[in-house]
């Protein structure tokens, strides 16, 4: 099992969610985080310019069998990019176990 | 008696519409300021205008309104005076305009604002219990004297060219604009508002609710200016109104047009300041304009203010909601445009309106001076660093303004 994070555009997030149902994802955890990043936004308030560096991002958490890793990866990197910078990263690590907590079972199966 | 049955209707009216100005400078400073202090600053508000009432009624009215005087400083006793007919009924002859009970009322709407305004300035990072006993001191006993020396037939009514103040842009925005401005100078600012000698922006945490504040006292303004008239006299009133909101209009477009220039991005909080510093712009004069001067005094407003907030900026004056540049700036701006545009405009009377605006400040400034000053030295005007950075609301009220939502820690 291989866990996928990716940090995407909150822009982004419909057409993401869209390409990963296409390809069987039907069940992720996401949050809104704020990050620091090389882009900068400009911001004017009551007369004083500034720039911040703390973006907005979405935090995609998506957990899946190895035979859909790489799937699930396509997906998200043939539709959450526009080409600028700030566009987000994907990580990938292993999972060891996984349970579903309704029935207690263990393994693969729970991710279908 | 009809007649002064729709005047006294008309009076009334404007009392609860200068009433609901409270709710508007709530928002207006809610909005402009973090989500870790909104209960402080509710809390100054509903302080203010609950306290200056009752204050005004056991001694403000009589000191503002003291009768025969020596024309600096009458006093007409403790409590309400209520003139009655032979019959025990109340006297109905007091006033073409109004009944006893609306011009105590009414006033007494009035009284409570000048200490709100300060309360803007120095938001965030005042004590909440010396900031108190300012306002007890500044609404009951200082705004009132100052009341009388124009409004309540003092020595600047007695001048051979009276000066002028129809609703107040000097005897209320600029009376608290100056405690403001004392009291800014005494506090300091809030941590983070100047890096390096740099002015930098703390952005309010709701500006749906700034946004709000403002068109309320707006609507408000009617009653502040349209019941100064102390009639429902046709003609004036309805003159005051059309002046009063071509006024706020003009301000507010001029003072977008201005920072969008200046800054080259659309800032609303700048044209809302604008709609207000267009409001107290036209307040010492609305009576006396026609609608092309109103529109041009508004206008002027929305420059002043725009480049004021930025002056007041660069002097390393901390004034979170533009207390300052709108209630003090335009304030002396209206109150001397009396003596350029309208009825009244002329050499002499634009002496006696800088007369006024002068006596004004030195009373407000060493009056505000000393009560702030004794209260620095002894209780202390500044909350600790940690409340500051924690907020007031979890220190001083230990609750917090929305407590089911995300808090963010800037």
């Amino acid at each position: 099992m291989k866990k996928i994070e990716a940090i995407i555009r909150k822009s982004k997030y419909r057409v993401v969610k869209d390409a990963l149902h296409a390809v069987g994802v039907n069940f992720f955890s996401y949050w809104d985080v704020t990050g620091l990043g090389n882009e900068k936004e400009g911001h004017v308030y009551r007369g004083v310019a500034y720039s911040t560096s703390d973006i907005q991002r979405r935090h995609l958490s998506i957990v899946v069998n190895d035979d859909f890793a790489e799937a699930t990866i396509k997906a998200i990197l043939s539709s959450a990019g526009t080409g600028e910078v700030g566009d987000g990263k994907i990580f990938v690590s292993d999972i060891q176990e996984c349970y579903r907590i309704r029935t207690a079972e263990k393994g693969g199966d729970t991710l279908k | 008696m009809e007649l002064l049955t729709v005047n006294n209707v008309w009076m009334m009216i404007c009392t609860a519409l200068v009433f609901f100005m409270h709710l508007g400078f709530s928002f207006l400073e809610i909005g402009l300021t973090r989500q870790k202090n909104t209960i402080n600053v509710l809390f100054k508000n509903v302080f203010i205008i609950t306290v200056g009432l009752l204050l005004y009624c056991f001694v403000g009215f009589n000191l503002m309104y003291p009768g025969e005087f020596n024309g600096f400083f009458g006093f007409a006793g403790f409590g309400l005076d209520t003139p009655l007919t032979a019959e025990g009924a109340l006297d109905l002859t007091y006033n073409e305009g109004y009944t006893y009970w609306t011009d105590f009322l009414f006033q007494g709407m009035f009284a409570a604002t000048a200490a709100t305004i300060v309360s803007g300035a120095v938001a965030e990072r005042v004590k909440i219990v010396p900031f108190m006993i300012f306002a007890v001191i500044y609404v009951g006993i200082v705004y009132p004297i100052a009341g009388s020396w124009k409004w309540g037939g003092g020595f600047l009514d007695a001048m051979e060219t009276p000066f002028y103040d129809f609703a107040g842009s000097t005897l209320v925005h600029s009376v608290g604009g100056w405690a403001a401005v004392v009291f800014v100078c005494l506090l300091g600012p809030r941590i983070g508002k100047f890096k390096e000698g740099k002015p930098q922006a703390i952005p309010g945490h709701n500006i749906p609710i700034a946004t709000a504040g403002v068109l309320i006292l707006w609507l408000g303004w009617f009653g502040f200016n349209g019941g100064s008239i102390l009639s429902a006299d046709p003609g004036l009133t309805s003159l005051t109104l059309v002046t009063t909101c071509l006024a706020a209009a003009a301000g507010g477009v001029v003072a977008m047009i201005t920072s969008a220039i200046k800054d080259k991005k659309l800032d609303l909080t700048m044209f809302l300041n604008g709609i207000l510093g267009g409001l107290v712009g036209i307040t010492a004069g609305a009576d006396q304009m026609n609608p092309t001067e109103a529109l041009i005094i508004g206008a002027i407003s929305g420059v002043i203010v725009v480049l004021a907030v930025t002056f007041i900026d660069r002097v390393k004056l901390d004034d979170p909601v533009g207390a300052i540049a709108v209630h003090l700036v335009c304030g002396i701006w209206g109150t001397l445009s009396v003596g350029i545009f309208g009825n009244l405009a002329g050499m002499d009377q634009f002496i006696g309106q800088l007369i006024g605006v002068a006596s004004y400040a030195v009373y407000c400034i060493i009056t505000s001076f000393i009560i702030i000053y004794a209260l620095k030295k002894t209780v202390g005007i500044r909350v600790s660093e940690i409340e500051e950075l924690e907020g007031l609301d979890a220190h001083e009220h230990g609750m917090g303004a929305y407590p089911d939502f995300r808090m963010n820690d800037h």
